[in-house]
């Protein structure tokens, strides 16, 4: 009665072993590494820069232990955080700034572990060190930008089929076009309507005075909403590459708000300039017509003319330009410092995309001779990079910025345009910083409390429910296996609150095993022979056990759901805990007490107290 | 060993009346204190900066304040923090200050007063991200609330789900009248611990109820009273032993948590004590209260079985 068939031992053991394997590389500790990885995404990740790599070390005749090609960079394992720095300086100067190069650590899994996919488990900022930031983007200038942008794109557009209108102008995130006549206004309405048909219109007026009303509809905002998200999520990551961090996070939360942790990363002054850093390229066509004398100067007295903005080069000359952007700098795919053929000063050569070409191709065939002026706004400031007069159609969209200082701020200004511009303003929300010391301290107290909680509870039960006791406490280990397993197999985020879960689980887990044993003792007393006595105390029990890790499961997805950060962290390994003690303290204890009772002939009396 | 070898079964619903006076009682305190002193919430809700700081030496509290207070930024509080070389510094949110600056600055400041000091970890949270966990906490109480009476009610009856959620709620009030009374801080992780605690304690009434539903199948004669006092007294010493060592582990966190598992195991502690008491001896009288019978919680399969047997009989 109180025997399993073969299979479920096997099944048994069978998950204590690879629980066992996956437990495994949490006990080898890490190792200090370096990580390269390409910062532009044209440069490959191949055999090729593990050869360069590997031979720009042996040069330098720095000793590594390993050196491994994985889907982010090349690897680079070495013997402690000296030669760790040594080595990334003699990788940075080989490679140059084409790569990133940070400091990493590695775990230290033998090489057969890491062959079945066991990894330790993933550490949370508040256990490694490093810092978090919630980021939130302020939509509102999103769709002000995209209303900007619309402002231009009607006007091209009427200007096509020769519209007549006398105005356009935006307000907030209207676009209001002013007609003399319904005619033009329809007919603008329709070629609109045509190409924009997201958008909502309304005619009104009389007599010689109409406005059509553009507004965005909830589509349509919705589309730049994501759209602004996901651009700035990928400036982020490309300004964080950057950076040099390894393992960096950047991640989406809610509708407007963006998540970024950087572990390790102590110095949170530079991790936050680098983030709030808002340099964005625009290309603007410069106001000829009204670049006479008065004007200047009244427009330097704060009088500027209608749909113009009044800059200064790098000269401090005051150059008008126009309100409407050409191009701006999401357009760029690539920039990079180089050299004029001519003159043998510093230019910029920016990449443009496909439709930025065709912008740019269409604008310099309409303005030969006219001046462009290319503006880099950083910080707030507005400052007119160089103004060249256009010489010629230029198209295929590769174009070459002149003007730069020097070879230096040629660099500083591609690397600026590469890292890409945001599509709108974001602003910290939200900030934890862990230090290092703090990270294993908090390791430590999580590990402590689990441990000197388990043993405890583990002479309790052995004092007061002897044989079975122990079979309880013996469930209670796998448990804890089985979970760190878990938590190491699924690589989910551990944090302080995660290793509190732990410890609770187990102390919630022991629930099923006493629940179990007082059973049994009760049908021992109602004088149930010893196996029938077994057998009932499971069987009873297990109903017991499912209801009420039902209703704590059910607490733990609530927590999941509405969590964030550590109360999630706190979820998941709750949830998972309650899983893993149904496994073992049904399962695993009874097929030990099975083994230990099950194949007796006669038993004088059970051993529980 | 046992401890618990109880003959007789003790006639806990006979003092339902006075369990439950006690634990009105006690919750309509714990509903004076939450109106009259309030939580204290930590940075995680109200938003705000907090920062814990390392020195080498004794920190001398009303120098640091000083370095504070000297870079213009008002209601800063400065306190030890677990040792005489932790400090805690918090601050309010500042609207003319981003949170990205605000921590730069005061970080800049302790290191010019003194150069030794170490930044061990900085939280800052925004004000709209304080008033969403309002939110969300409540969502997910009331989430938990639901899905836990949705289950009682379907497992049980719902007389069972109405008395455990009533119990269980009244756990919750308690535990945020004592975090009220004492001004502990109550951060994101005791609403966790809080929430835990609403699992586990609707755990304990889910055992008990378990064996009156069992009791009633097999104690054919017994009224409900003894039906209820039978199960009661029959899982009392399991009820013990458990709790004993959930209590155990959590005793080990509030010892080696450090401080910030500190209010977590508090809360824990407080729900689970009352826990105990709530889920045994406020569950059930009510539950009795709301009329829980034999022919409401296993009626259909008895009426069941006489209909088999009557299709049986020639």
């Amino acid at each position: 009665m109180n025997r399993y068939p073969l299979w479920k031992y096997v099944l048994i053991g069978s998950v204590i072993v690879i629980g066992l394997l996956y437990t495994l590389p949490n006990f080898f500790g890490e190792s200090p590494a370096i990580q390269v990885s390409p910062a532009k995404s044209s440069l490959k990740v191949d055999q090729g820069l593990l050869k360069k790599v590997e031979q720009t070390l042996t040069v330098a005749k720095i000793p590594f232990d390993g050196l491994f090609l994985d889907a982010n960079g090349v690897k680079v394992r070495v013997a402690n955080t000296d030669v760790q720095l040594q080595a990334k300086d003699s990788i940075v100067a080989a490679l140059g700034k084409d790569y990133t190069v940070a400091l990493n650590l590695l775990p230290q899994t033998p090489a057969w572990l890491q062959s079945i996919g066991a990894k330790p488990m993933y550490l949370g900022l508040d256990l490694r060190g490093g810092v978090h930031f919630l980021l939130q983007v302020d939509m509102k200038a999103a769709l002000d930008k995209a209303a900007e942008g619309t402002v231009g794109d009607f006007r091209a557009a009427m200007r096509k089929e020769k519209i007549n209108y006398f105005g356009i102008e935006r307000q907030g995130q209207l676009v209001l076009i002013k007609f003399e006549s319904e005619a033009e206004a329809t007919k603008a309405r329709n070629l609109l309507t045509k190409d924009y048909a997201d958008l909502t219109y309304k005619l009104s007026g009389s007599g010689q005075d109409w406005t059509l009303n553009t507004s965005m509809g909830v589509l349509a905002q919705k589309r730049i909403q994501e759209f602004a998200l996901k651009q700035n999520l990928q400036t982020l990551h490309n300004r964080i590459n950057e950076l040099g961090v390894a393992e960096p996070i950047v991640q989406q939360q809610g509708l407007d708000r963006i998540v970024v942790q950087l572990p390790g990363v102590q110095d949170t002054a530079k991790a936050k300039e680098i983030l709030g850093r808002t340099a964005t390229l625009e290309i603007r066509m410069v106001d000829e017509e009204k670049a006479d004398m008065a004007t200047m100067q009244k427009a330097q007295s704060g009088q500027v003319p209608f749909g113009d903005e009044l800059f200064f080069d790098r000269e401090g000359r005051p150059i008008l330009v126009k309100k409407s952007v050409v191009l701006t700098g999401d357009r760029i795919t690539d920039a990079g410092p180089g050299v004029n053929g001519q003159n043998g000063t510093s230019v910029v050569n920016v990449t443009l995309d496909g439709r930025g070409a065709g912008i740019f191709k269409n604008v310099t065939r309409e303005n030969v001779g006219k001046r462009m002026a290319i503006l880099l706004i950083e910080k707030g400031n507005t400052e007119i990079v160089t103004a060249p007069v256009i010489n010629e159609e230029i198209g295929g969209g590769r174009v070459q910025i002149s003007g730069m200082a020097n070879a230096q701020e040629a660099t500083d200004i591609s690397l600026l345009l590469r890292a890409g511009a945001l599509a709108a303003p974001m602003e910290i929300i939200e900030e934890r910083t862990v230090g290092p010391s703090m990270g294993e301290e908090n390791i430590k107290r999580g590990v402590h409390s689990t441990l000197w909680g388990f043993a405890a509870i583990a002479v309790m039960m052995m004092i007061y429910y002897l044989a079975f006791g122990g079979v309880s406490v013996l469930a209670l280990g796998v448990n804890l296996l089985l979970l760190v397993a878990l938590l190491s197999m699924l690589q989910a985020t551990l944090t302080l609150p995660g290793l509190a879960a732990i410890a609770l689980a187990l102390g919630m887990a022991i629930d099923a095993n006493v629940l179990i044993n007082e059973r049994i003792r009760e049908e021992l007393r109602n004088g149930n022979t010893p196996q029938a006595s077994i057998h009932a105390g499971y069987d009873r029990a297990f109903d017991t056990i499912l209801d009420s890790n039902v209703t704590t499961l059910i607490a733990g997805l609530a927590l999941f759901m509405f969590g964030t950060g550590p109360i999630k962290g706190f979820a998941v390994v709750h949830v998972l805990g309650i899983l893993t003690s149904m496994f073992s303290a049904v399962l695993v204890s009874r097929a030990l007490v099975n083994v230990v009772y099950g194949y007796r002939r006669k038993i004088e009396r059970l051993r529980i107290g | 060993m046992e401890l618990f070898r109880i003959k007789k079964d003790i006639p806990f619903m006979s003092y339902g009346r006075l369990t439950t006076s006690i634990s009105l009682v006690t919750f309509l305190l714990a509903i004076v204190f939450l109106v009259s002193r309030g939580l204290n919430y930590g940075v995680d809700f109200t938003g705000g900066t907090v920062m814990e700081v390392h020195y080498p030496h004794r920190a001398n509290i009303e120098h640091i304040r000083n370095a504070v207070d000297n870079i213009g930024l008002k209601d800063v509080t400065v306190q030890n923090f677990g040792s005489s070389q932790d400090v805690l510094i918090r601050l309010p949110v500042k609207k003319e200050l981003s949170i990205a600056q605000l921590s730069e600055k005061i970080a800049a400041a302790l290191k010019a007063d003194d150069a030794s000091a170490e930044v061990r970890r900085v939280e800052s949270v925004g004000s709209q991200v304080g008033e969403e966990l309002y939110e969300n906490g409540g969502l997910a109480l009331l989430l938990v609330c639901a899905g836990i009476m949705a289950y009682l009610a379907v497992r049980f009856e719902w007389r069972f789900a109405v008395a455990a959620i009533i119990a269980n709620m009244h756990d919750v009030i308690i535990i945020l009248g004592f975090f009220a009374f004492f001004q502990w801080e109550f951060n994101l992780t005791v609403l966790a611990a809080i929430l835990a605690v609403l699992g586990y304690s609707v755990n304990e009434s889910v055992v008990v109820f378990d064996r009156v539903r069992e009791n009633f199948k097999k104690m054919r004669k017994a009224n409900a009273v003894q039906v209820i006092d039978n199960a009661i007294t029959r899982t009392m010493s399991r009820t013990i032993i458990t709790h004993l060592m959930t209590q155990t582990m959590v005793c080990s966190m509030l010892f080696f948590g450090g401080e910030t598992l500190h209010n977590f195991s508090l809360a824990l502690t407080i729900g689970i004590l009352f826990g105990i008491y709530s889920s045994v001896l406020v569950a059930c009288p009510i539950a009795m209260w709301l009329g829980v019978s034999r022919a409401n919680l296993i009626g259909d399969t008895e009426k069941k079985t006489k209909e088999d047997e009557a299709a049986l009989a020639p």
